[in-house]
């Protein structure tokens, strides 16, 4: 399905005239048990897409809320295999499109080819990989379009125009639009300049726009959605879920989903 | 042979594997870079400095005792200790700070392990007037707590970094995040020949004045080219800043002795070209420490500066095409050589340099005595000393050594 699903997400909310819930959770924190447990409650609650967080040892572009999810999930044993099979486990029980967000190493050591392969068998729809630029993306990108899969490019506030069409033109499912300069995690307000940022993405491209990093509140949610068509929330859900359980995590869902 | 190609790749080795946010900020860079090598004023100043604020050329120095108690090959010393501040690292950090300036950043980050480069970035930092900050593991802070001071006194602040394995792999993690988030104002100055294009470029070419120097000085010593030069490898800015003006040399054979911790055998070591495999950490594709999955191991060497799970992708690419030999040395090698030049020479060098000691103490006896060796000192070893006498006298336990 892949780019299908995706597609088919950003389309159903759009005539409802509403945005898309994209929540991020890191796969293995605390288990994956717990996971598809979040997954399944989150989905109910509101969450559009699912993006799965691959743990990886050095997540630079993440700030303290999912590195420390990061090293749970290592501890607790979680690596690439393991979340392809929840994936599969999970695409047996829930619609909502699957995302896999990874760090590029990971990827490269389980293979390209193989790692389309297997995504696509197991129902995932698509990969997001945070340090990983257009320029060096080319292979795994013929694989995701191979198979339909989505290839989720990151644009950020200071990329230039030159370059937002260079990834524009290779990118499929939706376009993951960083909100700043700077790494995950919960922060007030909204950034300066964000209204002409996202013009900028939106003249550059067709695909959906979902803004990410920053984002915990519904006041921030109510401010950004008329700019965007998704917006995605991570360290917020992860520190819930970690700090509150799942049921604390459910009632943010449901009130992110509210103002869109 | 130019490398890297455009894209910043040596061989299979290198690029640029970043968040999209330092995209551009590495283009900037690479085109500042470009227009500053080819600037008079630039090379001018950075000339100035090296000569009368570094110390340069530093010395070659004949080491006659050391030589007669091996009995084998000649062995010349280039004195990178004797740079202002103690390391090789000054002319990285003199080269990238003019940069910096010259790009009108206001406030300069870096990450340190033993503490050299953090010392040579605070030291310019007060000369040139810029802010600095500087990122270090918490481990390495305590490792290195004489480090920490003179960092403090030449007006840096010193971030201790206690994420992950608290060592200088988590401090680059913590100066990359820095600077994701204050890029346009942030100068990231790289302590080695590591990270995404330009650096491993930019840092190799600033390096590189240590292989020059020796090329004119070996002929004057010795009246011919050297055999075989030797320099320890951790990121390996000092190896290949000795190594880079004599690539083409093909007379001229190269070693680069990595940390081999408690030996290679255990899981105890920083020897990621003898013993990992590549893949991609900061920025680059290069040899890496890592387990099947990809994630990436914590090294260990008795030398904080050595202590990284990954090396310059240069050295990878050195590596395949067989133009440099790397091999591991021990913790217990690099301390017994640590002793061996303290005693035979009056040169205390730095536990990192002390690997390629180590390497040459086993090396030139058995080679004839016509041949000529040159061995790198990276660094003194003042900042060791403490380390050493509590492994000699049995606490190197305190110091995650045993």
């Amino acid at each position: 399905m892949g780019v299908r699903r995706l597609r088919a997400a950003f389309a159903k909310r759009k005539e409802e005239g509403r945005r898309c819930l994209i929540v991020y959770l890191c796969a293995g924190d605390p288990s994956l048990d717990i996971t598809a447990a979040a997954v399944k409650e989150l989905a109910a609650a509101g969450a559009d897409i699912i993006e799965l967080g691959v743990p990886f040892s050095d997540p630079v572009a993440d700030g303290p809320v999912i590195q420390a999810a990061s090293q749970r999930a290592l501890v607790s044993g979680t690596n690439l295999v393991k979340i392809l099979d929840l994936v599969k486990d999970l695409r047996a029980q829930v619609q909502v499109p699957l995302v896999l967000m990874s760090y590029y190493n990971p990827l490269l050591q389980y293979g390209p080819e193989r790692l389309t392969d297997d995504l696509n068998a197991a129902g995932g729809d698509g990969l997001i990989i945070p340090d990983l630029p257009w320029e060096e993306s080319a292979p795994i990108r013929a694989e995701l379009d191979k198979k339909g899969l989505a290839a989720i490019p990151l644009v950020a506030p200071n990329t230039t125009k030159e370059r937002l069409t260079k990834i524009a033109s290779a990118a499929s499912g939706f376009i993951y639009c960083v909100s700043l300069t700077g790494v995950t995690g919960a922060r007030e307000g909204l950034p300066p300049g964000i209204k002409e940022y996202l013009e900028s993405v939106r003249a550059a491209t067709e695909l959906p726009l979902a803004v990410g990093f920053g984002i915990s509140t519904s006041n921030q949610a109510r401010l950004l959605a008329p700019l965007c068509d998704g917006i995605i929330v991570g360290s917020a859900v992860v520190r819930t879920l970690h700090e509150e359980g799942l049921e604390a995590a459910v009632r943010l869902v449901q009130n992110l989903r509210q103002e869109l | 042979m130019s490398l890297p190609d455009d894209r910043g790749y040596f061989g299979a080795y290198g690029g640029r594997f970043v968040p999209e946010t330092l995209m551009p900020a590495l283009e900037e860079l690479e085109q500042a870079y470009q227009e500053a090598r080819h600037d008079d004023t630039f090379r001018r100043d950075l000339d100035y400095y090296l000569e009368h604020y570094a110390g340069r050329p530093t010395p070659l120095y004949y080491a006659a005792n050391l030589t007669k108690y091996l009995g084998g090959a000649r062995i010349y010393f280039k004195r990178e200790d004797l740079n202002h501040t103690g390391s090789h690292k000054l002319n990285n950090v003199l080269g990238q700070a003019l940069l910096a300036r010259r790009m009108g950043k206001q406030r300069l980050i870096a990450e340190t392990g033993a503490g050299q480069h953090g010392v040579a970035t605070a030291t310019v930092a007060a000369l040139l007037g810029i802010e600095c900050e500087i990122y270090m593991g918490a481990e390495d802070t305590r490792r290195q707590a004489l480090n920490v001071f003179r960092m403090e006194l030449l007006g840096a602040r010193v971030n201790p970094v206690a994420g992950g394995s608290a060592t200088l792999k988590d401090a680059i993690n913590e100066a990359l995040r820095d600077w994701v988030s204050n890029v346009s104002t942030t100068y990231y100055l790289l302590g080695s020949v590591v990270g995404p294009h330009p650096y491993p470029m930019m840092v190799r070419d600033f390096q590189s004045v240590i292989g020059r120097e020796v090329r004119q000085q070996i002929l004057a010593a010795a009246g011919r080219m050297p055999d075989h030069l030797i320099a320890c490898v951790g990121g390996g800015s000092n190896a290949i800043g000795l190594f880079y003006p004599f690539i083409d040399d093909q007379e001229v054979k190269m070693w680069g002795a990595e940390a081999a911790g408690l030996g290679l055998n255990t899981m105890q070591h920083a020897a990621s070209l003898t013993a990992g495999r590549p893949g991609v950490l900061q920025g680059a594709y290069s040899y890496l420490l890592q387990n099947e999955d990809g994630q990436v191991q914590v090294a260990y060497s008795v030398s904080a500066g050595l202590d990284h799970p990954a090396v310059g992708p240069e050295h990878s690419y050195l590596k395949d095409s067989g133009r440099v030999n790397y091999s591991g040395i021990t913790d217990r090698e690099a301390l017994e050589a640590f002793q061996l030049l303290s005693q035979t020479e009056g040169i205390i060098p730095a536990l990192e340099s002390a690997h390629a000691v180590a390497l040459a103490v086993k090396m030139a006896p058995q080679l004839p005595r016509d041949e000529v060796m040159v061995v790198n000192l990276s660094g003194r070893g003042d900042k060791d000393v403490q380390q050493v006498a509590a492994i000699l006298q049995g606490r190197g336990a305190d110091y995650g050594c045993s």
